[in-house]
C-alpha cells in the first residue's frame, strides 16, 4: 500500500485547526496588564513544547541506536532533531518579539531563555555533524545528542539560580476557561503538525535507506 | 589486566610522549597566555581592569586552551593509528577513557598553574584570598569540562573537519560547567566574597562531574565501537 495515502487525513485535519486557530484566539478575552500582545502564547508556547518534545525523542531514539544498535531509531533521530532546529526557531523568533513588548528588552539571560538557545545550538551542532563528521558520524551524533537531551535540566538549573524573568510553566494551568480553550487548540494543533512532520521525515529517511540498498544490491 | 593498572600505564605512556617533546604543553601553554594578553586588551580601560572581568576571563582561558589541548592530544593517537591499537587491546573501554581523562587533566592544571597567577597578577584580581575554595572550583570545573572533552575528541578522531567539529560540540555542552565556574569565582572575587555562593556553585559543579563522567563512562563503549 502506498503509505502516502494515510498522510491525507492528518494533513487535512491539521490544516482545518491551523485556519480556525486565528478566530480562537480572536475571540479570547485580553491578558489585562500586557493586552494584545500577549497573543502571541498561543503561538510561541505550542511551538515550545514540540520543539522539546522533539528533543526528547531524538535522545531516545539515539540512546536506543546507540544501545540496541537499530539502524531505524538513528533515522527517527536525525529526523526529530531536524525538527527540534524548526520549532526551536520559530520559539526564538516569537519569543524576543513578545520580549520586547512584555518587559521591554529582546534578550534576557534568563533560565528558560537561555536552555532553550542551548537546546537549539546542541541540536545544530548535531546536525552539522551528521552533515560533515563523514563516515561513522551517527553513532558520534547519537553521543552528542544523549548529553544534549542530559543537560537541558542543567543548564535550566544553573541559570534559574542566577536569575528568571520568564514566566513559570504552571501559568498553563491557572489560565481562564476562555483563554485555556484557544491554547489547547493551538497547542493540538501544533503537536499533530509536528507529529505529521515527523511521520514524514521519518518515511522519507526510511526511503532513502532503501534506495541505498537497492543500488547496493544493483551494484554487486 | 585490572582497570586501575589499565589506566596507570595509558596515563604513564601519555606522560612519556609527551617529556620527550613537550610539543602538546609549550603549545598550549603558550595559546593560554596569550588568550589571557588578548583579554588584556579588551577589557583593561585607562589602566583599570573591568570589575567582574577577571573570572569571566580566566575559564575563557581554561575553556579555549582545553579544547586546543584535548585536539592536539588525540591528534597524536591518529597520525600513527594508535588509538585503533589500543581499541583492539583487550582491555577495558571505560579504563581507556579513564586513562586519556586523566593525562589531560593533568595538562591543563599544568596550565592552570601558570594562568591562574597570571590573570590575577594583570587584573588586580584577589584568587589566592580563599586559595582553598578556588582551588576546588578550577578542579571540579576542570573535571567536568575534561570529561565532556575527552569524549568528544575520541569519538571525533575517525570524523572528517574534526578541528572546527571538537569546539561547535563541546561548548554548548560544557555551558553550566562554565557558567558555574565563572559565577564562582565572581563570588569569591566580589569586594565582600560571598563564601556561600561560591560553595554553592561548588556543590553544583561536583554534581556536573559524576554526571557528566557517569555519561562519558556509559556512552565511550558504544560510541568508539566500529
Amino acid at each position: 500500500m502506498d503509505t502516502r495515502k494515510l498522510f491525507i487525513l492528518p494533513l487535512v485535519a491539521i490544516a482545518a485547526m491551523f485556519a480556525y486557530a486565528p478566530y480562537a484566539i480572536h475571540a479570547a478575552p485580553y491578558e489585562s496588564t500586557m493586552g494584545l500582545v500577549q497573543k502571541i502564547f498561543y503561538f510561541h508556547v505550542p511551538a515550545a513544547m514540540a520543539m522539546f518534545l522533539s528533543a526528547f525523542v531524538c535522545g531516545i531514539a539515539s540512546a536506543v541506536f546507540l544501545f540496541g544498535r537499530k539502524e531505524k531509531a538513528d533515522r527517527l533521530a536525525l529526523s526529530a532533531a531536524e525538527l527540534t532546529v524548526l520549532f526551536g526557531l520559530i520559539v526564538l523568533i516569537s519569543g524576543p518579539l513578545w520580549a520586547r513588548k512584555a518587559w521591554g528588552v529582546w534578550w534576557q539571560w534568563d533560565a528558560r531563555l537561555t536552555s532553550t538557545l542551548i537546546l537549539w545550538l546542541v541540536f545544530q551542532a548535531y546536525l552539522l555533524l551528521r552533515r560533515y563528521g563523514g563516515p561513522g558520524s551517527d553513532r558520534l551524533a547519537a553521543g552528542v545528542a544523549i548529553f544534549g537531551a542530559a543537560n537541558v535540566p542543567f543548564v535550566y538549573w544553573s541559570v534559574n539560580v542566577w536569575r528568571t524573568l520568564h514566566p513559570p510553566t504552571n501559568v498553563v494551568r491557572t489560565l481562564e476557561p476562555e483563554m485555556m480553550w484557544p491554547f489547547m487548540w493551538s497547542a493540538i494543533a501544533y503537536l499533530g503538525l509536528y507529529g505529521l512532520m515527523l511521520a514524514a521525515r521519518y518515511r522519507l529517511e526510511n526511503r532513502r535507506a532503501e534506495l541505498e540498498e537497492i543500488y547496493l544490491a544493483a551494484e554487486d | 589486566m585490572s582497570f586501575l593498572r589499565t589506566v596507570w600505564l595509558i596515563v604513564r605512556k601519555d606522560f612519556l610522549i609527551e617529556a620527550r617533546s613537550r610539543e602538546v604543553l609549550y603549545t598550549t601553554l603558550f595559546f593560554a597566555v596569550s588568550c589571557v594578553l588578548v583579554f588584556a586588551f579588551g577589557f583593561v580601560r585607562e589602566g583599570r581592569p573591568l570589575e567582574d572581568a577577571a573570572s569571566g576571563i580566566l575559564w575563557i582561558a581554561i575553556a579555549f586552551s582545553g579544547t586546543l589541548a584535548l585536539g592536539r592530544a588525540f591528534e597524536r593517537e591518529r597520525q600513527s593509528e594508535t588509538l585503533r591499537a589500543l581499541l583492539i587491546a583487550p582491555i577495558d573501554r571505560p579504563a581507556l577513557y579513564v586513562g586519556k581523562l586523566v593525562g589531560v587533566l593533568l595538562l591543563l592544571f599544568v596550565v592552570e598553574l601558570i594562568i591562574v597567577p597570571l590573570v590575577a597578577l594583570m587584573f588586580q584580581a584577589p584568587l589566592f584570598d580563599h586559595a582553598l575554595l578556588m582551588m576546588g572550583l578550577l578542579v571540579a570545573g576542570t573535571i567536568g569540562f575534561a570529561a565532556v572533552g575527552t569524549l568528544f575528541a575520541a569519538m571525533l578522531v575517525r570524523a572528517r573537519s574534526r578541528d572546527v567539529l571538537l569546539p561547535v560540540l563541546l561548548y554548548p555542552i560544557t555551558i553550566p560547567v562554565i557558567i558555574a565556574g565563572v559565577r564562582g569565582t565572581a563570588a569569591l572575587l566580589e569586594g565582600d566574597p560571598n563564601i556561600a555562593v561560591a560553595r554553592m556553585w561548588l556543590s553544583m559543579l561536583f554534581f556536573f562531574d559524576v554526571v557528566f563522567v557517569t555519561l562519558a563512562l556509559w556512552t565511550f563503549e558504544p560510541v568508539m565501537t566500529e
